[in-house]
C-alpha cells in the first residue's frame, strides 16, 4: 500500500479486566476521509484514545507515520467529544483556539502575533471568525463544535483525529465540516472521525473502519459496505431492524392502523 | 497603624488563596483547601513530637508534607479507586484529621498542643507578632511571610498562566499536544497546600477555605473570560479584606470571621445584581 498514515497492531484495551478492544490490526492511508463506523459501546471512542495515548492498551502498538506517538505530536490532532469540557468556563472564542498553538515548548511563552493570526485563519475556516470574542457558552451546539475543529486546525497537522463531530450538529456546521473535509483532502491531509450513523457514513468518508470490539473489516467504502459485513459489525441490531424493513416493505405492512 | 497591617495582611492572603482558588473552582474542586486545612493536623503533630519544639518552621514542613500527601491521595481514590471527586475528598481529610485526633490523645501527655490555635490562627494578632532588625521594627511576621507567598503565586499564575489554563480546561485534549497533565496537577495542589498551611496560621482555617473560595465565585458570576476572573478575584478578595476589618470594628467581634463574612455578602450582592441584570435583558428582547 501507499502511504500510511496510521497503523495499529493487536491493539487490545480492557477495562475492569473487561476487553472494550480486541486484537484491532489495521493500517489506514494517508491523504483521505476514513470514518470509524460501529454500535453503540463498540469501542470507537476508546479506540482513537488508544491512538492519542490517553488510555492504556493491554498490548500492541500504534504507529503514525511509521513513528511513535511522542516523535510526531506535531503531527497529530485531536478533537475530543464535545460533551467532554464544560461550555460555561469563562473563555472566548479566541481563547479557546489559541490553545491549538500550546506546545510543551512554549507553555511558559506569551502567545505570539503569528500564534493570533493562525487561530484567526483557522477561525475563518469553520466560519466562525466574527464569534472569536464570544464566550463559549453563548455558542449552539453546532458552533461549540467547529470552535473544537478550528483549535484542531491551528494545530497544523497532517493528521487529524476527531470523535463524533456531527453529533447534535445543525445542518449549516454539518455542511461547513464536509466542506473543509474537502479541502483537507487537497491538501493531503488524512481526517479519521469517528461516526455513529450508518446512513451518513458512505456519504461523508473514502474509507471506513467497522468496529465491534473487534475489527470487522477496513478498506474503501464500496467495498464494505455490504449486507455481510455490516451485519457482523451491528449483529442482532441490525438483523431485526432490516428484517422488520424487509417486512414493511415487501407487504406494505402499515404502521400505523388506520 | 495596626488596622493597616491587618488589612494588607488579610489582602495579601485573600489574593494569594483566590487567584489559586479560581483554579480550583473551575476545575471542580473548591473543597480541597478545606480538605488541606483538617488534613494538615497529623503532620502538626508529628513534626512536633519530632522536633519537639513548637517552631514554626518543623511545624510549617509537617503541615505542608501532609498537604501534599492530601492531595495525593484525593487523586488517587479518584483516578485508582474510581470514586467521584467529592467521595474523594471527603474521605481523605476526614480519615486524616481523625488520625491527627488520635495521634494528639495517644501522646497527651507529652504534647502541649491546642487544636483551636493550630487550626485557627487569629488575623488580629498579626500587628503583635513584629520582626526585628536588631533593634530596627521591621513590621509584623506575617506581612513578610504573605508577600514573600503572594510573589511566589503570581510567579505561578502568570508564568504557568497557559498551563493551568490548558489543563484546568481540557485534560485530554492537553495530553493528546504532549503537556503534562500530572505535572500542572500537582504545581496547582502544593502550592494550594503551601498557601493554606502559611495561611491558616496567620488567619485561621475558615478565613481560608472561604477566601479559596467565595472571591473567585463571585468572580465567576460576572466574568467570560479567565483573565477577567482572575482580576475580579483580587478586587473582591481586597474588598472583603478592608471591609471585614470595619465591620469588626463596628460590632466589635472575630476579625476573620467578619471578613470572611464580608465575602459571602459580596457574593449575595453580585449574585443578585446578575439576577437583575438577566431579567433586564428579557425585557430588553
Amino acid at each position: 500500500m501507499k502511504n500510511i498514515a496510521l497503523e495499529t497492531h493487536n491493539l487490545t484495551v480492557s477495562y475492569n479486566r473487561r476487553p472494550v478492544l480486541w486484537n484491532v490490526d489495521f493500517e489506514l492511508p494517508s491523504g483521505q476521509i476514513i470514518g470509524i463506523i460501529g454500535p453503540n459501546g463498540s469501542g470507537k471512542t476508546t479506540l482513537l484514545k488508544a491512538i492519542m495515548g490517553l488510555v492504556k492498551t493491554s498490548s500492541g502498538y500504534v504507529k503514525i507515520f511509521d513513528q511513535d506517538l511522542d516523535d510526531v505530536r506535531d503531527r497529530v490532532s485531536y478533537v475530543p467529544q464535545r460533551e467532554s469540557v464544560d461550555w460555561d468556563f469563562p473563555a472566548s472564542v479566541m481563547d479557546v483556539v489559541l490553545m491549538g498553538r500550546y506546545r510543551s515548548s512554549n507553555l511558559f511563552k506569551k502567545i505570539s502575533q503569528k500564534d493570533k493570526d493562525i487561530a484567526a485563519e483557522a477561525l475563518e475556516k469553520v466560519g466562525m471568525l466574527e464569534y472569536s470574542g464570544r464566550q463559549i457558552n453563548q455558542l449552539s451546539g453546532g458552533q461549540q463544535q467547529r470552535v473544537f475543529i478550528a483549535r484542531s486546525l491551528a494545530q497544523g497537522a497532517d493528521l487529524y483525529i476527531m470523535d463524533e463531530p456531527f453529533v447534535g450538529v445543525d445542518a449549516a456546521t454539518e455542511e461547513a465540516i464536509l466542506n473543509l473535509f474537502s479541502e483537507m483532502k487537497k491538501e493531503g491531509k488524512t481526517v479519521i472521525v469517528v461516526h455513529h450513523d450508518l446512513q451518513t457514513a458512505k456519504a461523508y468518508f473514502d474509507w471506513i473502519v467497522l468496529l465491534n470490539t473487534r475489527m470487522v473489516a477496513a478498506g474503501p467504502k464500496e467495498e464494505i459496505f455490504n449486507e455481510e459485513l455490516l451485519q457482523e459489525a451491528y449483529g442482532g441490531k441490525l438483523n431485526v431492524l432490516s428484517k422488520v424493513g424487509e417486512l414493511v416493505r415487501e407487504k406494505d405492512f402499515p404502521i400505523r392502523e388506520k | 497603624m495596626e488596622a493597616l497591617w491587618i488589612i494588607l495582611c488579610g489582602s495579601l492572603i485573600a489574593i494569594s488563596c483566590g487567584l489559586l482558588g479560581s483554579f480550583l473552582v473551575l476545575r471542580k474542586m473548591a473543597m480541597v483547601g478545606d480538605a488541606i486545612s483538617h488534613a494538615v493536623l497529623p503532620g502538626i503533630v508529628l513534626a512536633y513530637l519530632f522536633s519537639g519544639s513548637r517552631g514554626s518552621i518543623p511545624m510549617l514542613i509537617g503541615a505542608a508534607a501532609l498537604g501534599v500527601l492530601t492531595t495525593i491521595i484525593i487523586e488517587l481514590f479518584y483516578k485508582k479507586a474510581k470514586l467521584q471527586i467529592d467521595a474523594s475528598i471527603g474521605i481523605t481529610f476526614t480519615w486524616l484529621f481523625a488520625i491527627g485526633i488520635i495521634l494528639i490523645s495517644l501522646f497527651a501527655g507529652q504534647v502541649d498542643l491546642d487544636q483551636d490555635c493550630v487550626l485557627y490562627g487569629e488575623i488580629a494578632y498579626v500587628p503583635l507578632d513584629l520582626l526585628y532588625w536588631g533593634d530596627l521594627n521591621l513590621g509584623p511576621r506575617t506581612l513578610w511571610v504573605a508577600s514573600a507567598m503572594l510573589l511566589l503565586i503570581l510567579l505561578i499564575v502568570i508564568r504557568g498562566y497557559k498551563g493551568l489554563f490548558l489543563t484546568t480546561f481540557n485534560q485530554e485534549y492537553a495530553s493528546a499536544l504532549g503537556i503534562s497533565v500530572g505535572f500542572w496537577h500537582y504545581l496547582l495542589m502544593s502550592s494550594v497546600s503551601l498557601t493554606t498551611v502559611i495561611s491558616f496560621e496567620s488567619v485561621g482555617a475558615i478565613l481560608v477555605v472561604a477566601f479559596l473560595i467565595v472571591p473567585p465565585a463571585t468572580a465567576y458570576l460576572l466574568s467570560n473570560q479567565l483573565k477577567h476572573m482572575l482580576w475580579l478575584t483580587v478586587l473582591f478578595a481586597v474588598l472583603s479584606s478592608i471591609g471585614g476589618y470595619f465591620l469588626a470594628v463596628l460590632i466589635n467581634g472575630s476579625i476573620a470571621g467578619a471578613m470572611a463574612t464580608v465575602s459571602g455578602v459580596l457574593f449575595c450582592l453580585v449574585w443578585g445584581y446578575t439576577i437583575i441584570q438577566k431579567k433586564k435583558m428579557m425585557i430588553e428582547y
